[in-house]
Parts: C-alpha cells; sequence; structure tokens
C-alpha cells in the first residue's frame, strides 16, 4: 500500500542478472507493502532465478518479445489482480525507488504520469543524434498530450486503473512503440498525462542497449515511429 | 499515355492500401516500411517507365523497362525468402509454447496427484 492504493512495481528484464537483485531489493526495502513483478523476456542468464530469490513474484517469457510484450505481461498481471496503480520500473537499477510516492500521488489528477530526467533534476545528459530524436518527440508529444514532456522514451512510469485496463488490452511491442506510440494513443483517447521530474543514476551492471553508431539510425527510425503513430487511431 | 495512366493509377492505389493497412494495425512497422519503401521507387517508375533507361545501357539490358522487371523479380525472390525465415522463426517459437505448456501440464498434474494422495492418507 502507498497512501492507500495497492501499488504493483512492474520489471521488464532483459540479461540482468547483475543489478536485478539489488532493484528489487531497493525497491522492497523504500517500498514495503507493494508488490514487485519481474518480466523475465527470455533471458540467458540466471535473472529469473536471481529475482525470485531476491523475493520478487517472476513471470518468465519462454523467448524475447521486447519490452512492449513484457510490460503488457505485466499490466495483464496487474488488471487480473486489481491493483490500483501499476509502476514500471527498470531492471538496470537507474530509476530511484523513493520517487514512487510522488508518482502514486499525482495519479489522484492525471491518469498516466511519467518520471523524467532533463526536468530540472540529477544530471543525465546526451548529446548528438540521439538528443535531436529526443527533441523532437518531446516537441511533438508535449503538443499532442498537452503538458510539456521532456522525456518521452522514459521507462519509469505509472498508471491509474484506466490505463491499467487500457495498456492490458493493448501494448505495441513494435521498436520504440512502448514509450511514443503508448503515449499518443494514451493523449488521443482523452487520458491525461503529466510528468514529474525525477534524478537518474547510472545503470548497476550490464551495458547499455545503445550504442553511440546506433544514434542516427534511432534518430530516423524515432521519426519513423512518430509518424506512424500520428497517423494511427 | 494509356499505359502510364493504367501503371500510375495501379501504384497509387497500393500505396493507399498500404497506408491505410498500417493505419489500422494490421500490419507491423518493419513491413509497413519496407512496402512503403518500395512504392516510393515503384511510383516514379510506373509514371516515367524511360527513366531507367541510361542505367539499363550502362548494365548492357536493351531497355529501362526490361531492367525493371530483371529487378522486380529478383525483389520478389527476397522477399519470398524472407517469409520463408520468418515462418521458420515462428515455428520454432511455437514449438517452444508447445514444449512449455506440456511441462507446465506434467507439473500440475504431479502437484494434483501429490495433493490426492496426500488426501487419501489423512482421511
Ligand atoms: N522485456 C525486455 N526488457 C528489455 C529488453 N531490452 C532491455 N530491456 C529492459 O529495459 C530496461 C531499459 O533498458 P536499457 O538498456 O537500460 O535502456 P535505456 O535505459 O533506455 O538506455 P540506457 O540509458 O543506455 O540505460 C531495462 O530494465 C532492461 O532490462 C528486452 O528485449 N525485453
Ligand atoms: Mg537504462
Amino acid at each position: 500500500m502507498v497512501n492507500g492504493k495497492r501499488v504493483l512495481i512492474i520489471i521488464p528484464a532483459f540479461n540482468e542478472s547483475g543489478s536485478i537483485a539489488d532493484v528489487v531489493g531497493e525497491v522492497r526495502g523504500e517500498l514495503p507493502g507493494v508488490d514487485v513483478i519481474v518480466v523475465d523476456d527470455g533471458s540467458a542468464d540466471r535473472t529469473a532465478a536471481v529475482a525470485a530469490a531476491a523475493g520478487a513474484r517472476v513471470a518468465k517469457l519462454p523467448y524475447n518479445l521486447g519490452v512492449g510484450g513484457a510490460m503488457r505481461v505485466g499490466y495483464r498481471y496487474a488488471r487480473d489482480h486489481d491493483y490500483d496503480v501499476a509502476i514500471q520500473i527498470d531492471a538496470d537499477g537507474q530509476h530511484d525507488p523513493r520517487y514512487v510516492p510522488k508518482l502514486v500521488d499525482l495519479l489522484d489528477e492525471t491518469d498516466l504520469v511519467i518520471g523524467a530526467r532533463f526536468a530540472g533534476e540529477g544530471d543525465y545528459n546526451v548529446r548528438g543524434p540521439r538528443r535531436w530524436a529526443m527533441v523532437m518527440l518531446s516537441g511533438v508529444l508535449s503538443r499532442v498530450a498537452h503538458t510539456k514532456l521532456t522525456d518521452t522514451t522514459s521507462g519509469f512510469r505509472a498508471a491509474n486503473r484506466r490505463v491499467i485496463d487500457m495498456f492490458a488490452a493493448w501494448y505495441p511491442v513494435e521498436y520504440l512503440g512502448d514509450t511514443v506510440e503508448t503515449l499518443v494513443h494514451t493523449a488521443r483517447r482523452g487520458y491525461t498525462i503529466r510528468q514529474v521530474p525525477v534524478a537518474m543514476r547510472k545503470r548497476m551492471a550490464g551495458t547499455p542497449s545503445h550504442s553511440p553508431a546506433k544514434a542516427m539510425i534511432y534518430l530516423g527510425r524515432a521519426f519513423a515511429v512518430l509518424t506512424l503513430a500520428l497517423i494511427r487511431r | 499515355m494509356k499505359l502510364t495512366l493504367v501503371t500510375g493509377l495501379t501504384g497509387l492505389i497500393l500505396l493507399a492500401t498500404i497506408v491505410e493497412l498500417l493505419r489500422r494495425r494490421q500490419l507491423r512497422e518493419k513491413y509497413g516500411m519496407l512496402w512503403l519503401g518500395v512504392l516510393v521507387i515503384v511510383i516514379p517508375l510506373s509514371l516515367f517507365p524511360r527513366l531507367l533507361d541510361n542505367v539499363a545501357e550502362l548494365l548492357g539490358v536493351a531497355s529501362g523497362v526490361s531492367l525493371v522487371l530483371f529487378l522486380g523479380i529478383v525483389f520478389l525472390l527476397l522477399v519470398c525468402v524472407h517469409l520463408s525465415w520468418e515462418v521458420s522463426h515462428l515455428e520454432e517459437e511455437t514449438r517452444t509454447l508447445a514444449e512449455d505448456f506440456a511441462l507446465l501440464r506434467t507439473e500440475i498434474d504431479a502437484d494434483r496427484a501429490a495433493r490426492d494422495e496426500l488426501v487419501r492418507t489423512d482421511g
């Protein structure tokens, strides 16, 4: 329970055995009374076993579906077990669970709350084409959502019941769909979105999924995904 | 002139179909992008079939139109190969699913048998 609400933390994890135990441990330490589900997306390492030993519930997918596929498992679990709030947190330890109560509080007036970097707190920096992509995405999505969004690809977000129900029935698996397209879809359906500034930490272990060489391709794909999301209904 | 009309219209109808399929979420992003890319090349060619005459001459092909036909067939073959690859991938995934399902069922059956045994010895 956080402020009288039943909260589920959903952690999508792909080959994160180096950090998942600490992340689960920290969440359970900082937020007693919330439930944690780790969705192991066909990891080749011991992510599932380590997460279970750390005290999380584990849903193990038979093969890799991508972040979107893993998240829909989490939202379906949240819907089926009647949670008031579902919160996505990365498995690499970059998100600080101490921000969770802040996100949960905002869900009284808002349907989807995003924990955003670049919004004043912390010192997370990105440069080059990746930065241009982020500027483009936040510009367009802020307009679509009628609110200022500075970090649209953030994997730190909290959803209330209405959004849980929507995401349990519909959640894209396509590249960037889990962030960009869900925002367009949520805003278009009349749900409200807000962001909260959060400080972002360094990943605890493992390697980030993006290399600098892929940044330019990332920009192109971000543009394609955004265009597609805007013409889709 | 008539021919240009026919080919050009065909291209535009194809384009509209693909955009509409994408809009209705009936096509995954990756395939949608592939076909849109193809149409971006095909539509100008259908309007101006002579466009490739120079390239054709360079390659020793008699006319640009034959070159387009040749490239078209090569492309379709590649698409077929890609689809076979995707199907193989899908078969592998359903196989994994079926295995998982069978293993789950044995576990549930074993659990149930153990529980029944417990009830019988207790009661
Ligand atoms: N389910 C699932 N999760 C994934 C997959 N790839 C990455 N993740 C998870 O998504 C989260 C974010 O991944 P990161 O690689 O840290 O991506 P990022 O935070 O956008 O990028 P960095 O700033 O480089 O850390 C982590 O919890 C990963 O475990 C995947 O294929 N499937
Ligand atoms: Mg990360």
